[in-house]
């Protein structure tokens, strides 16, 4: 650009006219915003570095090929075999959130559809208050009432199930053996009451955008109430409710106190059985932390730690992308 | 073209109001709809036009905190009287609202035959004969014929709403609601339409909300003026009749005010 | 040429009794599990008010646990105090730099509010375990555990909360004001601080106590930093700290009928400490909107 003739400072782009406090008020302000950058790479980089003595005694790689944790066995100097096996956490994790998901899912699509087509609309204020509130209650809660509320009333159906599904073919595996009370089952349980509200509220958020419009011209042609959510309701919100379900995973992935006081904290191995006790990523270094006196014991719950965060932070990234592009589409 | 086996019906409107959260829109409206005719509902905005529209197939209750009094005679039987199903209402009743709606999942067959399948899954065989029968009706046979497998969102406007007019018609109902079909659409896409209003009225019970005298007088054999006294008070039917008449004789002063522009 | 029409529109009529049963069906269904959802609240409300009704008391609220956690008798009063102190603290750290974090991304925007708004979403679901890890590796590694450590975790855990609650609001103030505050020659600054938030006031409050209600509950990252203290009444928040939520772990899993009998008073407790600020901020916000709405 050409200088404006008499212009005394043409090269300088004006950007605002700031007065003395509002320079120190922007300032602040943006260090404010600039603390959430900082605070999540820090976590990263305080994990890492805490976990780096024990990755450099055992490398990375053996962390995940093996599912033995024994830190009895652990010693100052031996390197192999590595006796902090994780593979048996990402294995309870994974279950665990899967199982969640599975059971909260269609429960939550049917409660946001019945929230926001069907239901008389004084009611909808009130059920949507109390289903929110199931979001209120703290893990902790959770993980006791699942103790002595939950395991007591679903011993009958778990009892069962090892009977009936236990010698079945194929998945039987995944039944066998008595039922434990404490169990990757009863975990997945509690967390499906958890993460139902998670993806309730966005569900119902999901299925509001569809535009009256598309729900009268569903109606106009004769559907009804049903046929109307089949043809309008529904195939817009199929991206959505993806996106909400990978958000309730992502809360799944992370959740601890509730599951520990469930899942039975058997730490030594995998255990295909769905009935029997077993442990996740969270759930161990919540449950040894206190309590780590082995060489490199810490420093491998704070492995084990590091990798929660990378799968918590990809499965949520994930999901935010998918509701995100999804609101997008819609506007 | 052969006959329709389903039969035009007519439609009686006998002292009718609505209303929105207790508050009357639209009152005491009484209005007969000839079969086989095209009638026009006109008046200016919040004259609650679309609102008697909506009354005539049960759309109006769908609404939340929607109420009516007063009845709605399709051939001769109450369509809010007890027994009666909404349902069933609407199908012998379809609708073509002011924006082309198409399903955006779909491609152009499904959602011209989305009101026979209602969300279920439907085979081929047949129902191809059904969609190229009510595109066929609704003019754009031959501009889609080619990409019946294309997702609705691809044709243009125009194209929209007359494929949503094919998808109303393939239900085969016996009168066909217009909530200001052309609102949106360009000078040519409504012409295209209104020449096919006046097809298919051969066969149909045509009723259309317009915003557009001339559209009016151009494709109504009856026009129907509505109005209300002030902002915030309901609509009132003031003046009904032959189109014609309406527009070169009214009987009443707020009609020949609104006709030439002086309200509204 | 028209057979094949009627026939299809008139099968879909004849279906219509099956159709509608078919709606009514799914109706009912929806319903039901609908309403198998809001049982299952009242169920765990009720269970928690059941077994915490035995022993919740003014004996309860005002003493510490036995030395003896098979012994009855005691209370989590310091397990209380423990939690209003660290949660206190979290919310003086918390409050003001979430706030003033969604100040920047609603009024200044940018490259950095662009980025502080998906990491805040981002930060809403690392999960508190590994915050409770972070703050252990920052802090407990070098000073010891301490309520203040669990305070910055639970601070940490907050902030996202607070700055999404408060970057809602803050954009349903409507431009205008902001525009008519400056064309009156006031600053920038003063703009903010004197029209827009307290405009949002309502809605940050809302914001602010839920995000308390979460940090009340929350028990994982505490385990990793404040540690938890059983045995007296600490309340200076350098060293070692109980919490209610620390207290109802360590007493539920501890298998003495006593122990549990006072866990299930401290979960009645947290619950109904948890419900009232729920509740309550749900109905300041709903307030805020009648008000705004006027």
């Amino acid at each position: 650009m050409t200088p404006l003739p008499g212009s005394p400072t043409p090269r300088r782009r004006v950007r605002g006219r700031w007065h003395g406090t509002d320079t120190v008020f922007q300032y602040a302000v943006r260090a404010a915003a600039a603390l959430v950058i900082v605070v999540l790479v820090a976590t990263a980089v305080f994990l890492v570095q805490q976990a780096w003595p024990a990755l450099r005694q055992y490398g990375i790689l053996s962390y995940l090929l093996s599912d033995r944790w024994a830190p009895s066995e652990a010693t100052a100097t031996g390197r192999h075999p590595n006796p902090y096996g994780i593979a048996q956490f990402a294995y309870g994790t994974a279950v665990t959130s899967l199982i969640a998901m599975v059971l909260a899912v269609p429960v939550a699509v049917a409660v946001s559809l019945y929230l926001t087509e069907i239901a008389p609309r004084w009611l909808r204020r009130w059920l949507s208050g109390l289903v929110d509130l199931l979001a209120a209650i703290p893990s902790v809660v959770y993980g006791f009432w699942g103790i002595f509320a939950l395991i007591p009333a679903v011993r009958p159906a778990g009892v069962w199930v090892s009977r009936t599904l236990g010698t079945a073919p194929v998945i039987g595996p995944l039944f066998a053996g008595p039922f434990f009370g404490v169990s990757y089952l009863v975990a997945g349980l509690v967390l499906a009451i958890m993460i139902l509200p998670i993806i309730t509220a966005i569900c119902r958020e999901v299925f509001a955008t569809v535009p009256t419009e598309d729900k009268e011209s569903a109606l106009a042609l004769g559907a009804t109430r049903w046929e109307m959510v089949r043809m309008a309701v529904l195939p817009r919100s199929r991206s959505g409710i993806a996106g909400a379900a990978v958000l309730g995973l992502g809360r799944a992935v992370g959740e601890t106190i509730a599951v520990t006081m469930v899942i039975g904290n058997n730490a030594l191995s995998i255990t295909t059985s769905l009935l029997g006790p077993g442990a996740t990523m969270a759930s161990v270094i919540a449950n040894e932390f206190t309590e780590s006196t082995e060489p490199f014991h810490l420093q491998s719950l704070m492995v084990v730690g590091a990798w929660l965060l990378v799968i918590a932070l990809a499965v949520n990234t994930v999901g935010k992308l998918i509701v995100r592009r999804t609101r997008e589409d819609i506007a | 073209m052969t006959p329709d086996t389903t039969a035009a019906a007519r439609i009686d409107v006998v002292n009718l109001t609505a209303f929105y959260h207790g508050q009357p829109a639209v009152a005491d409206v009484d209005l007969v709809i000839e079969p086989r005719q095209v009638t026009a509902l006109i008046g200016p905005s919040g004259s609650g036009k679309s609102t008697l529209l909506r009354c005539m197939n049960g759309l109006h209750l769908t609404v939340p905190d929607a109420s009516l009094t007063g009845q709605v005679l399709l051939d001769d039987a109450d369509i809010y009287a007890k027994g009666s199903n909404p349902v069933e209402i609407r199908q012998r009743v379809g609708m073509v609202f002011q924006r082309a709606t198409p399903f955006p999942t779909m491609s152009v067959r499904d959602n011209v035959l989305a009101g026979l399948h209602l969300g279920r899954r439907l085979g081929r065989g047949p129902h191809d004969d059904v969609a190229e029968q009510a595109l066929t009706k609704a003019g754009l046979w031959q501009e889609v014929k080619d990409r019946l497998k294309a997702p609705a969102a691809s044709l243009s406007g125009g194209q929209q709403q007359r494929m949503c007019i094919a998808r109303a018609l393939a239900v085969e109902p016996e009168v066909l609601l217009m909530d200001e079909p052309c609102a949106h659409l360009d000078p040519i896409s409504t012409l295209t339409i209104e020449d096919l209003i006046r097809e298919i009225k051969e066969t149909y019970t045509v009723v259309i909300v317009t915003h557009n005298m001339q559209q009016a007088a151009r494709v109504a054999d009856t026009t129907a003026f509505l109005t209300m006294s002030a902002v915030g008070e309901p609509g009132r039917l003031v003046e009904v009749g032959p189109t014609e008449r309406i527009f070169s004789s009214p009987r009443r002063q707020t009609t020949e005010d609104y006709i030439s522009g002086k309200i509204g | 040429m028209a057979a094949p029409a009627s026939t299809s529109a008139s099968a879909a009529r004849r279906g219509l009794p099956r159709r509608l049963s078919v709606n009514t069906a799914m109706t009912v269904v929806l319903c039901l599990v609908t309403a198998g959802v809001v049982a299952l609240l009242l169920w765990i409300l009720g269970y928690v008010a059941g077994q915490g009704l035995k022993y919740l008391g003014p004996m309860f609220l005002t003493h510490t646990p036995p030395g003896d956690p098979s012994q009855a008798g005691g209370g989590f009063a310091n397990g209380i105090v423990g939690s209003l102190v660290i949660v206190g603290i979290a919310t003086g750290l918390s409050v003001p730099v979430g706030i003033a974090a969604a100040v920047h991304m609603v009024e200044y925007r940018g490259r950095l509010a662009r980025a502080c708004g998906f990491l805040t979403d981002v930060l809403i679901g690392l999960p508190s375990i590994v915050t409770g890890a972070f703050v252990y590796a920052l802090w407990v590694a070098h000073f010891g555990f301490s309520g203040l450590a669990g305070a910055v975790a639970l601070g940490l855990i907050m902030l996202p909360l607070v700055i999404r609650a408060t970057a809602e609001v803050l954009r349903l103030v409507p431009v205008e004001l902001r525009e008519a505050s400056l064309a009156l020659g006031v600053s920038r600054a003063r703009t903010v601080m004197s029209i827009v938030l307290p405009t949002a006031r309502s809605g940050i409050v809302t914001g602010v106590m839920l995000a308390v209600a979460r940090a009340m509950g929350e028990t994982a990252p505490l385990l990793l930093t404040a540690l938890g203290n059983d045995l007296f009444l600490e309340t200076n928040p350098t060293r070692r700290m109980s919490t209610l939520s620390l207290q109802i772990f360590s007493n539920a899993i501890t298998g003495f009928a006593t122990a549990q009998a006072r866990a299930w008073a401290g979960t009645l407790t947290l619950v109904v400490i948890v419900l009232v600020l729920s509740v309550g901020a749900r109905l300041i916000s709903r307030r805020g909107i009648v008000r705004s709405a006027r």
